[in-house]
């Protein structure tokens, strides 16, 4: 199957003639009062009953339909005196510049015509190239627009002056020219020259351009709203055309009772006025239009223009019914696979049910119930809203009228009942960059105002909770609620296109908690056990230890009961890869590596690399070998458990974690000391002219550099130092070591030094005239003077520190806010490009014509979800696997 | 400065020139129609060094690329000579 049905093989823009326009026009308006006193439209006013209807009950004049059925219809305007088009002022001034004052003709000799004509000739105006034409079209009207005096005539030229926006004049004169002038100007150009300007004569005269005659917009494009004081308000565009037609009419009365020249001026450019302002209210050069409150009028042009105009807000901006948005919290103890949706939302949001044989009995009960049923206590049951007959009226239910219309349903008859638990629904938050960032969720009704989830899926969206909102969709469709449970739902994107590895997965307390459970495996009585395995199954028991008689649960036990059996992994935990350096844990087999055999943790310690998004090593084994619902069951109890385990143990982070024996601090004020001393000597170096450049580098360059490192290796040697004394007892510790948050060099930040604070990747030296603030001698090169911060985060930076902190962190911000718009618009730029590219069943990739892409998706027709993180295989696992069988 | 061949720039994959008969089957193969074959520009460099060597190449002469690739060891590609796409 190729082709589309449809294909828009050209579109054509032409000039509306004053004829086309009359023609157009079911009335000629000539009254600018638009309802009598008993609110009826007035004959040739501007709602008079030709142009449309909308108010129900009448029924339009022009082709006899009622509020929904007629289209509406044009009118037309007849102005008294012409006026010019502010959407053409450039193109009559070409016309004005190029062509003859009193003949018309162009102003090019008739060998210059001869010679071009064919060339012109040769462009088809209809589906030619636009910017070929203009290329050529410019070229004549330059030529003829230097010529002084007319080739044909002999009539001496003037130069012509737009006065912005609609006023013309000649050079040297103060007199301008009236656009009755101007249109007759351009009466006068010969249809035979028009070519050179690029004009099709038969579709665009250059008169038209000047107007009048005005059509009047169908009153469905501008319809009056009725306010609950019962006062009618008119739209904008009709007050315009008030105020168009008032002037014309007292033009055409000035003009012909013989009024003074001046008077009439006066009017006729207040005519201009409104007719600009009619198009564009926010023409250049003449002040707005405004309501009688002060607030701008919106006419034609911003109507359609920037981002709330009618292209990016109404046809590329779409709204959808059935949607709901709010406020975003955490829950817990809900599933991967479940959103929490508030009371208020589920009352609102209806899922469309067809009655039928089997169904109708049970659709009869649930519309008895009305529209805020409870259960005897208290709680949510479904409703119905609305029942729909086959003949596609709605009729509303209400407490009175439930019980007859149960009754009166029938097959074919279609219900819209309210959400219940286990609806399928489409959960979103913006800005939706990746597939993941709309997934399928089941909806659990709760009380409260807000939608909840799983922080496990956190990652995917995006989302936390300092006030994100998010929106709900309800689906409408059997087929789409099919796709949405087989392929949208949250455990069907576990795994990520994007790398090959799960992209959801314990976050922040779920790794300190798990960390805490099974470093060092810790040893718990039953009570013990009992509070931390309570929010999971109950049939999930721990393998028992009795020593000494009593029953002792081991951490890695308690941690085995959630793995599937069956599971066999391997690998190296993040407590023992983090720094380059050798870990304390290195020689300790038992905690470097995670070894897993056949769902029991044998030893090693459960961090980010197990768990988290990204790298979670077992959530990936899981999903590839159980499959998505095992994957999912997995995280769901993953987190419970940590949840459970970390309200009972506490955990709790503060400023003490941060404090070093005073020997430490004297220690690292001494290599602060001895790192100055250092730069300092090799500025005295530097000074002397002795500095040895490295290779490639200016002098200057080297010692920027010498002094970079030396800053550097200050603040890794006092980073070292303080975190000697800051063991994994240390709950900031604990959190950097195990993945759950922050890093080493946090910690180093807050207990060591901050060191030296750079932009664009060199040490501060902007601001004032050769220092970097005025605290400093000017040309000082030290480095104090320079960024380099001695002090911690714990004992505070002083004044200058304080500054050159806030230079250093004023990058990063920059840096993100130009990041993400640009790379935000490169996305957008690749989704247009690809959103339309298909992959079929051979894996060839084509586009909806049929053209051919590639010939395997990605060249090697793998899909990278299913990539063991790009490599078709991992080899480590499945060794490790197999061998364990 | 002798003029450098691109076809020898290590990230220039490979373009060798189609024969008729080959064409016959790779269309055969990949069951499409040549118009649906993705396009390259007669200015491309890489068709002016091969036009270098094997003379003047016609419109809709079909280009067999072969690329390295990371998984594959090598994939290939083709296009079709074509200009009008291309203004
Ligand atoms: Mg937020
Ligand atoms: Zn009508
Ligand atoms: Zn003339």
């Amino acid at each position: 199957m190729m082709g589309i049905s449809k294909r828009i093989s050209s579109i054509k823009f032409a000039l509306l003639s004053p004829d086309e326009i009359r023609k157009l026009s079911q009335v000629k308006v000539i009254t600018a009062d638009t309802y009598d006193d008993d609110g009826y439209p007035i004959e040739h006013g501007l709602m008079d009953l030709h142009m449309g209807v909308i108010e129900p009950g009448l029924r339009c004049a022009t082709c006899g339909g009622k509020v929904d059925e007629c289209p509406g219809h044009f009118g037309h305007i007849e102005l008294a005196m012409p006026v010019v088009h502010v959407g053409f002022v450039k193109e009559i001034k070409m016309f004005l510049d190029a062509t003859c004052r009193s003949c018309g003709r162009i102003k090019l000799t008739d060998d210059e015509i001869r010679s071009y004509l064919p060339e012109i000739q040769k462009m088809d105006f209809e589906t030619g190239d636009p910017e070929d034409i203009e290329i050529l079209t410019k070229k004549y009207v330059d030529l003829a627009s230097q010529r002084m005096v007319c080739p044909h005539c002999g009539a001496q030229q003037s130069k012509i002056i737009l006065d912005k926006p609609t006023t013309f004049r000649e050079e040297g004169t103060n007199v301008k020219i009236t656009p009755k002038e101007i249109r007759e100007r351009l009466e006068r150009i010969p249809d035979d020259d028009l070519i050179f300007f690029g004009f099709n004569p038969k579709t665009a005269r250059p008169e038209w351009m000047v107007l009048t005659v005005l059509p009047v917009p169908p009153i469905n494009v501008r319809p009056s709203i009725t306010l609950e004081t019962g006062e009618r308000s008119e739209d904008d565009l009709t007050h315009k055309l008030v105020d168009i037609i008032r002037i014309s009419q007292r033009l055409r009365e000035s003009r012909d009772n013989g009024s003074p020249q001046l008077i009439i001026e006066d009017l006729w450019d207040l005519l201009q006025f409104h007719v600009t302002t009619y198009f564009d209210n926010q023409t250049p050069g003449i002040p707005p239009a405004r309501h009688r409150s002060g607030r701008a009028l919106k006419t034609l042009v911003q109507r359609l223009k920037g981002k709330e105009g009618r292209f990016r807000s109404n046809l590329s901006g779409k709204r959808v019914n059935f949607s709901s948005r709010t406020v975003i919290s955490p829950e817990p103890y809900l599933s991967v696979n479940e959103v929490g949706v508030p009371e208020r939302a589920a009352r609102e949001l209806t899922v469309p049910v067809t009655v039928n044989q089997f169904n109708i009995d049970e659709m009869r009960e649930l519309i008895k119930r009305g529209r805020n049923p409870r259960d005897q206590f208290g709680r949510y049951v479904t409703g119905v809203n609305y029942v729909i007959r086959p003949d596609g009226r709605r009729i509303k239910i209400t407490d009175q009228n439930a019980a007859e219309n149960a009754e009166r349903i029938d097959i074919g008859w279609t219900v819209e009942r309210q959400l219940m638990e286990g609806d399928i629904v489409l959960f979103n938050r913006q800005p939706s960059l990746h597939r993941m960032s709309m997934m399928g969720h089941t909806v659990r009704i709760l009380p409260g105002q807000t939608f909840r989830f799983n922080l496990a899926v956190c990652t995917p969206y995006n989302a936390d909770f300092d006030g994100d909102e998010m929106n709900l969709h309800v689906i409408q469709k059997e087929e789409a609620r099919a796709e949405a449970r087989i392929i949208m739902k949250v455990q069907e994107q576990i795994m990520s296109p994007r790398f090959g590895g799960p992209i959801i997965g314990g976050i922040h307390d779920h790794v300190t908690a798990l960390f805490l459970l099974t470093h060092n495996n810790p040893r718990y009585t039953h009570e013990e056990m009992v509070h931390i395995m309570a929010y999971l199954e109950p049939d999930l028991l721990p393998d028992a230890k009795i020593e000494n008689g009593v029953k002792y649960y081991y951490g890695r036990d308690i941690f085995s009961t959630i793995l599937p059996k069956g599971l066999n992994v391997r690998f190296r935990s993040k407590l023992c890869s983090g720094s380059s350096e050798k870990c304390e844990f290195e020689d300790d087999p038992a905690d470097t590596y995670v070894e897993i055999v056949d769902g029991k943790l044998i030893h090693g310690t459960i961090d980010e690399a197990a768990v988290s998004p990204f790298s979670g090593a077992i959530i990936d084994k899981i999903f590839r070998k159980f499959g998505s619902q095992e994957a999912a069951r997995f995280i769901d109890r993953m987190t419970r458990l940590a949840v459970g385990f970390i309200t009972y143990r506490g955990f709790s982070t503060g400023i003490s974690d941060y404090d070093i024996p005073e020997s430490a601090v004297a220690r690292i004020e001494e290599l602060v000391v001895q790192a100055e001393e250092r730069i300092n000597k090799l500025i005295e170096t530097f000074k002397r002219g002795e500095l040895q450049p490295a290779p490639g580098r200016s002098v200057e360059d080297t010692l920027e550099m010498e002094i970079l490192s030396e800053a550097g290796v200050v603040r890794d040697e006092s980073g070292k130092i303080a975190s000697s004394y800051l063991g994994l007892k240390v709950p900031s510790v604990i959190m950097a070591r195990s993945g759950a948050r922050a890093t080493m060099l946090n910690i180093s930040e807050v207990a060591g030094i901050v060191g030296q604070q750079s932009v664009r990747g060199g040490r501060l030296n902007r601001g004032y005239y050769n220092r970097t603030l005025p605290h400093f001698k000017r040309g000082d090169i030290g480095a104090d003077a320079r960024g380099f911060v001695r002090s911690s985060y714990m004992t505070g930076l002083n004044p200058t520190e304080y500054f050159f902190h806030s230079i250093g962190g004023r990058e990063g911000l920059v840096d993100t806010a130009v990041r993400t718009s640009r790379s935000g618009y490169m996305q957008r730029r690749l989704i247009n490009a690809f959103e339309d590219l298909k992959v079929d069943d051979s894996r060839e990739v084509k586009d909806t014509v049929g053209s051919l892409i590639q010939i395997r998706y990605g060249e090697d027709g793998i899909d990278p979800t299913r990539s063991a993180r790009g490599k078709a295989v991992d080899m480590n696992y499945i060794l490790f696997d197999e061998g364990r069988r | 400065m002798a003029k450098f061949n691109v076809l020898d720039h290590n990230l220039v994959p490979e373009h060798h020139i189609v024969s008729e008969e080959e064409e016959k089957e790779i269309l055969k193969e990949l069951n499409i129609d040549k118009e649906f074959l993705p396009k390259i520009s007669p200015n491309d460099p890489a068709i002016k060094a091969l036009e270098a060597v094997h003379g003047k190449i016609k419109e809709g002469t079909i280009i067999k690329i072969v690329r390295k690739s990371p998984t594959m060891g090598h994939s290939v590609y083709y296009r079709v000579v074509a200009s009008e796409v291309f203004k």
